[in-house]
């Protein structure tokens, strides 16, 4: 249905949007080389002394560590109880089926403050010191939700009758989750693990009142901010965080062929699903 | 289906009878039946128990409890909470300048959602559809990589693009187009939430549309539907459930946020978070702060039910 | 008056969180018992008031954890006091007075050590019981300090000190020099409607006492003496001020860089601000000066309070000494551009930056310091012995009401 002339609009529109996402990220990368702490336009001085104060920040590398830990464990718990929650729901019929799957979308649903506040007078009331365990178990009951969503989206998509050819050839309940199931879900947990360890390392409103003394990475972002001595050091972490991730994100969108499945297996599967996709 | 659920078998080693076995009308496939429900009904309680102990007891027994203060009060002189019924909470949500702080962010979530939907849709028809194998990773890689510099960086990194003299104005006023003042405005909050949360309306979109067969725009095409009409007849309606998932995450996020509308909002800026975060801490009024919390409570509750109508959570 | 209905445990349960979560460990029971210090406090007695102080110092544990304001825990004073007691700090920054208050519920959580309060945050913290009284005695620069810094009212109830006052400084009156080519004298340029649209003011609910005080003298016939005990009718004179002040606000600052970057682009040309923003745009060359008008200024004042649940209270004792130590009080003055409550640290505030005891007005006269007039928590109860002021909880709402 694309003809020539869609085509090309197509394209001015693709680079339009790819020009509205990366101008903010330039201006970050732009302004890691500003000499004043002020962020003025155009650009007043260049320097590149905030690298070495990066560097060299104490308070930056430990933030760094511990938003790296809590991003995790919280993602390894994620994956753990958001795939169980998956099979759970997507395997067996029972009432308030349509609540449970309502109650994990909850905490990405519900401002961030709300969930903070909450949880905060919990650990309070149970005596539980704020920590690093803390920050985990807020940051886990976000994630679970975005590997839930990707598990349930993925086994909803493998037709049964994969499975059914499985038990044609005799495999049992467990030999097929391990030889069908699991392969056919990997990349839906890679992109899942993914995207809920992104969630994890930049979250600052529940971190707040969930982190104890010690500062995770946005937190102390938001810290160097408020005064604003810091501007272009908090660019430089921002543009290090990049770099870094750049190698991780494009191996594994590689890995998951970009959202999970390319055109020719999605052509194969549409087949199976004999033409009623989004169903 | 089933069946699956009920392979009682060894795998591998003798592949062909388990099934018919189990297809063997009679009193042992009854027996059978029985016991696979029953361990069905266990391995549904082994796979559910855990995520659902750890919603239960963390989440929302915090956020009930949190949400039963929203009737009682402050004591102005302690300060502290009196642990009297009342509505007065409520009511004081329905006087106007609540009422205008809650349109605002409903009304704000709402256009940031539409604006996302409207921008996504082309890109990830291109994504899907159009562009190679390697470009769609490109693509995928550039909507990703944005969430992984801090949030707050970015949001901050718009102040110096909206400001007055900014690179916005600068750039507009290099092509002639004179000068663009639209820094601390509501304007300014709709671009830079639109901006945020766009990764999250493009990859669910991108997942519908990529889903749609070939076969079914050329059996449109085949019966002699104009591009538009296939678009309208067959794309958009299976896009849809995509972009109500996509929506989802635009509405809920821009409902709750604070920082985007501190950071770059005007003198009329202020949303739902902002007054709940005003109303706890020093001035301790955590009953109103629960009470207005109320609020996005339910409307996500809403559009959560209408969401699942319109068959989102199956494409989220 | 606890009401118990119906419900069992779950309500006892949620009632019991919620007293933690929303007011401290003990909840500030009101008794009719005699009590002195600030005049606002009459007929209330701090939870925490009967908790014994140390006699001394005992051994350090090791650790120790603030809750402070950014730039209040550099490394230049952080490092040393490290190395000289083997307490590791670790520092929660905290963005506003709401902030620390939340974080501080509770005594601190056992988390928390010391936070570095204002005095807007302070007698909430002491009333809610999340911090209990020091032993002034155990700090030796503490006889060093501006006379009105050391039983303020804001800290020292009954004679019980609930912390030690760090440093303070005024909220001026920052303007460009372009749109002024002489320093405005009143604060009547924040209302006037020759500037809409180029106007910025915080956005905190405590700017009400801003505008209570050029009532103060602007309209004498309201009677208002202090610009945090205020009666309904001139709470409502200020609220309205305020009003029509709102269509000229072009943004109410959060963070003091947001007003920075406000000024440094000639978006707004006068606002009001701290000493901090006016020194970070002059050292960057931007035309702009601050000045207190005729009709004075508020001011914060911060205190080191230390939190009823305090893990490392040895570690605490010893960083409010070293925080009070002439040379610790120059470094943070000069570092944030504020007044170090010591007044020997004038003399080494001159030689880290040449003038700067002077400019932030550490030497000046006791009779400066008292046209400030520091933040405070606003209370029902007046200094009049009165119960009829309006509390923090409708200086919030109506916060909410004036910037919509």
């Amino acid at each position: 249905m694309e003809g020539r002339l869609a085509r090309i609009g197509l394209r001015i529109w693709v680079g339009g949007v790819l020009l509205f996402l990366f101008v903010p990220i330039a201006i970050i990368c732009f302004y890691a080389f500003n000499s004043s702490n002020i962020q003025s336009w155009p650009i007043q001085g260049l320097s590149v002394k905030w690298f070495s104060v990066a560097w060299h920040d104490p308070q930056v590398r430990a933030a760094f560590v511990l938003s790296l830990k809590a991003g995790v464990f919280a993602t390894a718990i994620a994956l753990l109880l958001g795939s169980a929650a998956a099979f759970g729901v997507h395997r067996f019929r029972f009432f308030g089926r349509e609540a449970v799957s309502l109650l994990l979308v909850l905490p990405l649903a519900l401002p961030g403050i709300i969930t903070g506040i909450a949880l905060n007078s919990a650990f309070s009331f149970a005596g539980i010191g704020l920590s690093l365990l803390t920050i985990v178990i807020g940051h886990a009951t976000f994630c679970i939700v975005v590997v839930y969503n990707n598990v349930i989206a993925r086994l909803r998509r493998v037709s049964g009758s994969v499975y059914e050819a499985s038990a044609d050839l005799g495999a049992h309940g467990f030999f097929t989750f391990r030889t069908v199931t699991l392969p056919m879900l990997s990349t839906a947990l890679i992109s899942g693990a993914l995207l809920a360890f992104a969630l994890s390392f930049d979250e600052v409103i529940v971190t707040t009142f969930t982190a104890g003394a010690q500062n995770t990475l946005p937190l102390w972002i938001f810290g160097a901010i408020r005064l604003g001595q810091q501007l272009p050091e908090v660019n430089v972490v921002v543009v290090a965080v990049l770099l870094l991730t750049v190698i991780p994100v494009i191996i594994a969108v590689r890995l998951t062929g970009g959202g999970g499945i390319t055109r020719g297996s999605a052509a194969a599967r549409s087949a199976m699903d004999s033409g009623s996709p989004g169903a | 289906m089933t069946s699956t659920v009920a392979q009682g078998g060894r795998p591998g080693g003798e592949p062909a009878s388990s099934r018919h076995a189990g297809g063997v009308p009679g009193g042992g496939s009854a027996r059978l039946a029985a016991a696979l429900w029953r361990r069905a009904w266990l391995r549904a309680t082994l796979t559910l128990t855990p995520p659902l102990a750890w919603f239960l007891v963390i989440y929302l027994a915090s956020l009930v409890v949190m949400l039963v203060t929203a009737f009682w009060s402050v004591n102005p002189f302690t300060n502290t909470l009196v642990h009297t019924w009342t509505l007065s909470n409520f009511r004081q949500l329905f006087t106007s300048t609540y009422l205008i702080i809650i349109g605002r962010t409903v009304g704000m979530a709402a256009l940031v959602t539409v604006t996302d939907a409207v921008l996504a849709f082309p890109f990830a028809y291109y994504m899907a559809r159009l562009a190679s194998n390697r470009g769609r990773q490109l693509l995928f890689t550039a909507v990703l990589l944005p969430l992984w510099a801090s949030y707050i960086a970015r949001v901050y990194a718009w102040i110096v693009i909206l400001q007055k003299g900014g690179t916005l104005s600068w750039s507009f006023q290099k092509l002639g187009l004179g000068a663009v003042n639209i820094g601390y405005t509501n304007t300014a909050m709709w671009l830079v939430f639109s901006y945020i949360w766009l990764p999250f309306m493009i990859v669910p979109v991108y997942a519908a549309l990529e889903r749609i067969p070939d076969s079914l725009l050329e059996a449109s095409g085949d019966l002699g539907a104009h591009n538009w009409r296939t678009l309208r007849s067959v794309l958009l309606p299976l896009a849809l459930p995509g972009v109500v998932a996509g929506s989802i995450f635009t509405f809920s996020l821009t409902l709750g946020d604070f920082i985007t509308p501190l950071l770059v909002g005007g003198a009329n800026s202020n949303f739902i978070g902002n007054v709940i975060y005003s109303n706890l801490g020093t001035a301790g009024n955590l009953p109103f702060a629960a009470a207005l919390a109320v609020v996005p409570i339910v409307i996500m509750v809403f559009y959560l039910l209408g969401a699942r109508l319109l068959g989102a959570f199956e494409s989220l | 008056m606890r009401i118990w209905t119906r419900g069992g445990a779950l309500f006892a349960a949620a009632s019991a969180i919620v007293l933690i979560a929303g007011c401290g460990s003990s909840g500030g029971s009101a008794s009719s018992g005699t009590s002195g210090g600030g005049g606002a406090t009459q007929g209330l007695t701090p939870p925490q008031a009967g908790t014994a102080v140390p006699a001394s110092v005992g051994q350090t544990e090791g650790h120790l954890n603030l809750i402070a304001w950014e730039g209040y825990a550099q490394p230049q004073w952080v490092k040393p006091f490290q190395q000289a007691t083997g307490c590791q700090v670790s520092t929660k920054y905290a963005g506003s007075s709401s902030e620390m208050v939340s974080l501080m519920a509770n005594g601190g959580g056992g988390q928390y050590d010391l936070v570095s309060a204002s005095g807007d945050a302070d007698l909430r913290l002491i009333y809610g019981g999340d911090v209990k009284p020091i032993n002034i005695n155990l700090m030796p620069s503490w006889k060093n300090f501006h006379p009105f810094l050391q039983s303020p009212p804001f800290n020292t109830i009954g004679g019980k000190h609930y912390g030690i006052s760090l440093q303070f400084g005024p909220n001026v009156l920052l303007y460009s020099k372009s749109a002024f080519p002489s320093a405005p004298t009143s604060w009547s340029v924040l209302y006037n409607k020759k500037y809409a649209g180029q106007v910025t003011v915080p956005n905190n609910p405590i700017q009400i006492a801003d505008a209570a005080l050029y009532l103060s003298k602007t309209q004498p016939g309201l009677g208002i003496t202090d610009p945090y005990e205020l009666t309904q009718s001139q709470f409502n004179a200020a609220v309205n001020l305020l009003k029509q002040q709102k269509p000229l606000i072009k943004k109410y600052w959060d963070l003091a860089s947001q007003e920075i970057s406000l000024f440094s682009s000639g978006t707004t040309v006068v606002g009001a601000a701290w000493p901090y923003q006016t020194n970070t745009l002059v050292a960057d060359h931007q035309k702009v000066a601050d000045t207190i008008p005729a009709q004075g200024a508020t001011g914060w004042a911060d205190t080191w309070m230390l939190a009823t649940k305090a893990p490392h209270p040895n570690c605490a004792y010893k960083w409010m000494q070293w925080a009070t130590t002439p040379k610790v009080q120059a470094q943070q003055a000069v570092y944030f551009g504020e007044t170090p409550a010591n007044k020997l640290a004038c003399p080494i505030m001159d030689q880290i930056q040449k003038g700067s005891c002077a400019a932030y007005h550490a030497n000046a006269p006791e009779s400066y310091y008292q046209t400030i007039k520091f933040w405070k928590t606003p209370l029902a109860q007046c200094g009049n012995g009165k119960n009829d002021c309006v509390p923090f909880q409708q200086w919030v709402s109506a916060w909410t009401q004036i910037t919509g």
